[in-house]
């Protein structure tokens, strides 16, 4: 008998999945949507996500090192992946002192007020979002115009508002969605990212982009993306349908706003989103009806963040509910 | 082709078959062999010799007297040298036949020729009494006592209408059912028409993963010539040998949960079995062989063995001219996912026996534990649909009333989940302390 | 004044009042009558609420207590956090006699530390006594012995128990222990059992749970108890507090008088005693007591050394 046998439970081999891969290829995947958004509004846009990844990184080092005094995971990606996704939710103007509030919004309160990665109850990008558009609404709703639109018009710097906020002013002017269509950018240049808005959402493109190589690496299932922007169409679909005059088509609800990022990133956070397909089609579904809702009677233009953190607080009942399919219950053999 | 495989769950861990091309080499008898009164699952056997008492090889020693039981025999002749606990598999201490082995003479009745028996001259019933006379279990793994499976349910008008051959080997690593496949193959064909008379069913079916393909094309020739056996190539995916997964994959029947094959009309056996029954039928010999892979990476020669029971596990690899690696950290018997870690060579080889493999330190430390961060993927890999991460959570707890309702008792011990755990999580360690908890709260209740 | 102000006032004025209306309903309609006297009762308990009595906490404990005072009779029912000064209290308000009961510790029956008992084998997996128990023997080889990963430090509620750290064993702090049996419960093995403290802190026990027989057990730990008998011998012709079953020894707490005349006879030294055994005539000073009471366990061994 020699000392250095190991005895252990099978199985005694181990696949290569690790947090670090999945993390970092969440990081992987936004970047497409990174190049997108430096290529529209400039050198800012890469600022404001480099700062965020910093903040969040050393404010989940920090905490855990003096605060929790517990192991430090700080690198493991997980935090780099708020803070991109807390960045990518903000106007590239935003100053830097904003965002570390809003980031140690996300990482204390979110994350690790609750116990650290794995245990937080709500997307910590997203409450940090929300507790910045809280606090600083008038930063977080001045929406820098695309450079080439400063450089065609020649000012040293413009705003322009998000097609949302467009929409809602314009509905609740009550113009009709037709005579808004010349402030509106092209549905192209929306899907492409030409328009105003946060760092992240502006280009449809890239984000498909970085979902699918999500999709191919196996991190993410199809059903979330797919169910949640599905119903969100057919929501704002069917008062289009009832009434085009009042309400946008859907086609443009998907390409406006965060619907793309929340659809493909923020509703498939691992940590914070149902355990079972079903569980997840229930989510996504009741979300995007939610996100649809918010746009379309809400005070805020946009209801994407505020619907996946609301589905977010149901999830630990969906969970109960909606189990995964077992073998050999309700089998049904042909008898 | 689009190959049959079961629905849900499943992985693919890497193959690493290094032992399949290499050919059965039959091990002389040990010096001493050590038989365990409990090789098979339920009640032990018990003991019909005495210390001091001579023996021959095929003798039997100790009765299996309870319903679900097996006969054991010497696989040696010589003397019973004691009745002794012996480190077993789990580590603890087991009762067991000690016999010092004199010579290597046979019963008189056992046919020792090769020459193939096709002669089925038997009734099924006393095929079945022969069957448990000769103390067959179930080669795969679990050991369950085979004559067992062909008995009608009491009280139960299930009929059997498919005998299915289990020809997986999904396992990792190893190789003997690949090999006695490839070398048996008439005496596998022959046995599995002696179960299919004794099962009173008209169709067999061998199901294959599609990695062993030289396995498949023999055994294909050969079944022409026996009505009603097919032999069906599978895809590759663990654990596809599960019986519930291969009945599954091969007839679409899902087996319900607490329920046995003969439920769905099936009987299902190992491919070992089947050539065990071969000769314990046709050739009156009981179960006192049977084939073992020695692998592993840090092994300079790996090969398969046909090794009498009761042997320690050492002996392989004074037959492959090797020491112990200097790097090994795990002796595992049986695959790298279902296998138990042992905790040194001398164990005794019993029926259930498959293989041993070693590991050494990078491949065996498991990685450190971080927070489950609720992937899902534990429960997309279960094959039997069930939820990882939260039965660990429960077991941990130990709150045994949920984890009975959130079907625990199903888990097979794949292992799958641990596998894929990004998080490195002892998911399925809780899950069997949680799973053996609950089968005797269950037990208690009844 | 403003509808604004007005309408909530109104409605939140309605909405309280009909709460109140519905709260007030089922407090009447499904009031408990109980027993005043729990209250009182629970009073008296130390209200930690361990389950050491084996009911759910203090105040079930209290229930039980009523109830068995009105058959007249609490013997059958014990607080081991209180002790006997508690049952004492709770008899007299409860007007009920209540028995002398001696002060309890725990105690581990295992002395199979790192060096006595070295780890052959690692262990991989969830440090956990419960599962590994369940899975093997341990990394010493000994299917009885302690498995040193401190189910029983997890579950004290009094931070009277820990492993220490050079022999893996857990040790009672026996000041700080209340018996309540809460470890005893938790540990797989059984190792650790409940014993009456002893006049002036002197105890002693068997520190093994082996029931292998002696040349087995000794291959795993050289302090195991391998059933020779040599200690029922020595015990006094009078006392015969010890007995042999199945290849271990055991002290009955009871008849010993803690005399230490085993002591010196095991062979392997798997007797383990609060005290040095060479002082039993000479008066122990209580300084010597305190001291051998802060360190149980490694006093004891060394005791049993020397």
């Amino acid at each position: 008998m020699s000392r250095e046998l190991t005895i252990s439970l099978s199985p005694h081999e181990k696949g290569n999945l690790s947090v670090e891969k999945i993390m970092w290829s969440v990081v992987i995947a936004l970047i497409p949507a990174l190049t997108a958004s430096v290529y529209f509004y400039g050198i800012h846009a890469l600022r404001v996500v480099v700062l965020g990844m910093l903040f969040c990184i050393a404010l989940e080092y920090l905490i855990q090192k003096f605060v929790l005094k517990t192991k430090v995971t700080a690198f493991d990606g997980s935090a780099a992946v708020t803070g991109l996704l807390l960045a990518f939710n903000v106007p590239s103007s935003i100053p830097w002192w904003q965002l570390l509030i809003g980031s140690a919004a996300a990482i204390g309160v979110a994350k690790m007020a609750f116990g650290g990665l794995g245990k937080n109850p709500f997307n910590p990008a997203l409450v940090g979002r929300a507790f910045m558009l809280a606090s600083f609404p008038v930063q977080m709703n001045t929406w820098p115009a695309p450079l080439r639109k400063i450089w065609e018009s020649g000012a040293d710097a413009l705003t322009s508002a998000t097609p949302l906020g467009i929409l809602k002013e314009g509905v609740r002017d009550g113009t009709p969605i037709a005579d808004l269509a010349d402030k509106m950018p092209s549905y192209f240049d929306m899907f492409i990212g030409n328009m105003g808005g946060c760092i992240g959402e502006v280009s449809a493109f890239a984000i498909l982009a970085g979902g699918i190589y999500l999709l191919s690496r196996k991190i993410i299932s199809f059903h979330i993306p797919l169910f949640y922007l599905l119903s969100l169409a057919g929501f704002t679909g069917l008062f289009w349908l009832f009434n085009p005059v009042k309400y946008a088509d859907p086609l443009f609800h998907i390409l406006a706003g965060g619907a793309m990022l929340g659809a493909w990133f923020m509703a498939t956070d691992m940590v914070t989103c149902p355990m079972s397909i079903k569980g997840q089609v229930i989510f996504a579904i009741s979300g995007g009806i939610l996100c649809g809702a918010i746009r379309l009677f809400g005070s805020y233009p946009e209801g994407c963040s505020y619907s996946i953190l609301v589905m977010n607080a149901f999830v630990p009942l969906i969970d109960k509910y909606f189990k995964p399919k077992r073998f050999g219950k309700e089998v049904d053999n042909g008898k | 082709m689009k190959l049959n495989t079961f629905k849900i769950g499943g992985v693919h861990p890497p193959e690493n078959k290094i032992s399949a091309a290499l050919p059965i080499k039959t091990l002389p008898p040990p010096k001493q062999v050590r038989l365990l009164l409990s090789q098979h699952l339920g009640q032990p056997a018990v003991p019909v010799v005495k210390k001091g008492d001579r023996v021959k090889v095929g003798a039997l020693i100790a009765g299996g007297e309870a319903f679900i039981s097996a006969n054991i025999h010497s696989s040696v002749s010589g003397t019973v040298l004691k009745i002794d606990n012996v480190i077993d598999v789990s580590g603890y201490r087991k009762e067991a036949i000690v016999i010092q082995r004199e010579g290597d003479e046979w019963e008189d009745s056992i046919d020792r020729s090769e020459e193939l028996n096709n002669d089925i001259t038997l009734a099924p019933e006393e095929i079945i009494d022969k069957i448990k006379e000769m103390g067959i279990v179930g080669l795969g793994g679990a050991a369950f006592p085979s004559h067992v499976k062909y008995l009608p349910l009491p009280g139960d008008a299930a009929k059997a209408d498919t005998l299915v051959i289990n020809g997986v080997e999904c396992e990792p690593y190893l190789t003997a059912d690949h090999r006695v496949m490839l070398e048996k193959s008439d005496e596998i064909l022959s046995g599995i028409r002696v179960m299919m008379k004794a099962g009173r069913v008209d169709r067999a079916i061998i199901g294959i993963e599609a990695n062993k393909a030289d396995a498949i094309e023999l055994l294909s020739g050969k079944a022409r010539a026996i009505p009603g056996l097919e032999i069906v190539p599978l895809k590759v995916k663990y654990p596809q040998g599960a019986e519930k997964q291969l009945i599954k994959a091969l007839l679409n029947r899902e087996i319900p949960s607490g329920k046995l094959p003969l439920d769905v009309s099936c009987i299902i056996n190992n491919i070992g079995t089947a050539l065990a029954v071969y000769e314990a039928v046709q050739k009156n010999k009981p179960l006192i062989e049977r084939v073992v892979t020695m692998t592993g990476k840090s092994l300079k020669k790996t090969g398969n063995f046909k090794v009498r029971m009761g042997s320690p596990a050492s002996i392989l690899l004074e037959a492959l001219q090797e020491e112990l690696p200097p790097g090994t950290a795990r002796i595992i018997c049986g695959g790298p996912m279902m296998g138990k870690a042992v905790n040194n060579l001398e164990i005794p080889i019993s029926k259930g026996t498959s293989g041993f493999l070693l590991l050494d330190e990078r491949e065996a430390r498991r990685k450190e534990t971080k927070n489950c961060i609720r992937c899902a993927k534990c429960i997309s890999v279960c094959p039997m649909g069930l939820e990882p991460y939260l039965l660990e959570k429960l077991a941990e707890r130990r709150n045994f009333e949920a984890c009975e309702t959130e079907d625990i008792v199903d888990c097979m011990e794949c292992g799958s989940c641990s596998f894929t755990c990004p998080s490195n999580r002892f998911l399925l360690d809780y899950i069997r302390y949680g799973k053996t908890n609950v089968m005797r709260i269950m037990r208690d209740r009844r | 004044m403003n509808p604004v102000i007005i309408f909530p006032i109104l409605t939140l004025g309605a909405a309280a009042a009909g709460a109140a209306m519905i709260l007030f309903l089922v407090a009447k309609k499904f009031k408990v009558e109980e027993d005043p006297r729990i209250d009182d009762a629970a009073d008296f308990l130390p209200g930690v609420n361990c389950g050491g009595c084996g009911f759910p906490g203090c105040r079930g404990f209290a229930e039980a207590l009523v109830e068995a005072a009105d058959k007249g009779n609490i013997s059958g029912l014990m607080c081991p956090v209180g002790g006997s000064d508690t049952m004492t209290e709770v008899g007299v308000f409860l007007g009920v006699e209540v028995a002398e009961s001696d002060p309890t510790v725990a105690v581990v029956r295992c002395n199979g530390s790192r060096e006595k008992a070295p780890p052959k084998l690692s262990f991989d997996g969830p440090a956990k006594c419960y599962v590994s128990h369940a899975l093997f023997c341990g990394e010493h080889g000994c299917a009885f012995g302690c498995l040193g990963l401190g189910d029983c430090v997890a579950v004290c509620e009094f931070d009277a128990i820990r492993i220490d750290t050079e022999t893996r064993l857990p040790v009672v702090d026996a000041k700080k222990c209340v018996s309540c049996g809460v470890c005893v419960k938790a540990c797989p093995r059984n190792i650790i059992e409940i014993r009456p403290k002893g006049r002036k802190e002197r105890r002693v026990w068997v520190g093994c749970m082996n029931l292998e027989k002696g040349g087995v057990a000794m291959k795993n730990c050289k302090v195991a108890c391998i059933g020779c008998g040599k200690c029922a011998k020595a015990c006094p012709e009078k006392i015969r507090a010890i007995g042999l079953e199945k290849n271990l020894a055991y002290i009955d707490p009871q008849k010993c008088i803690a005399c230490g005349l085993c002591i010196p006879v095991c062979p392997t030294g798997a007797i383990l005693a609060t005290f040095q055994p060479a002082v039993k005539k000479a008066k122990a000073s209580p300084g010597n007591l305190e001291q051998s009471k802060k360190e149980t366990g490694e006093a004891a061994q060394k005791g049993v050394e020397t």
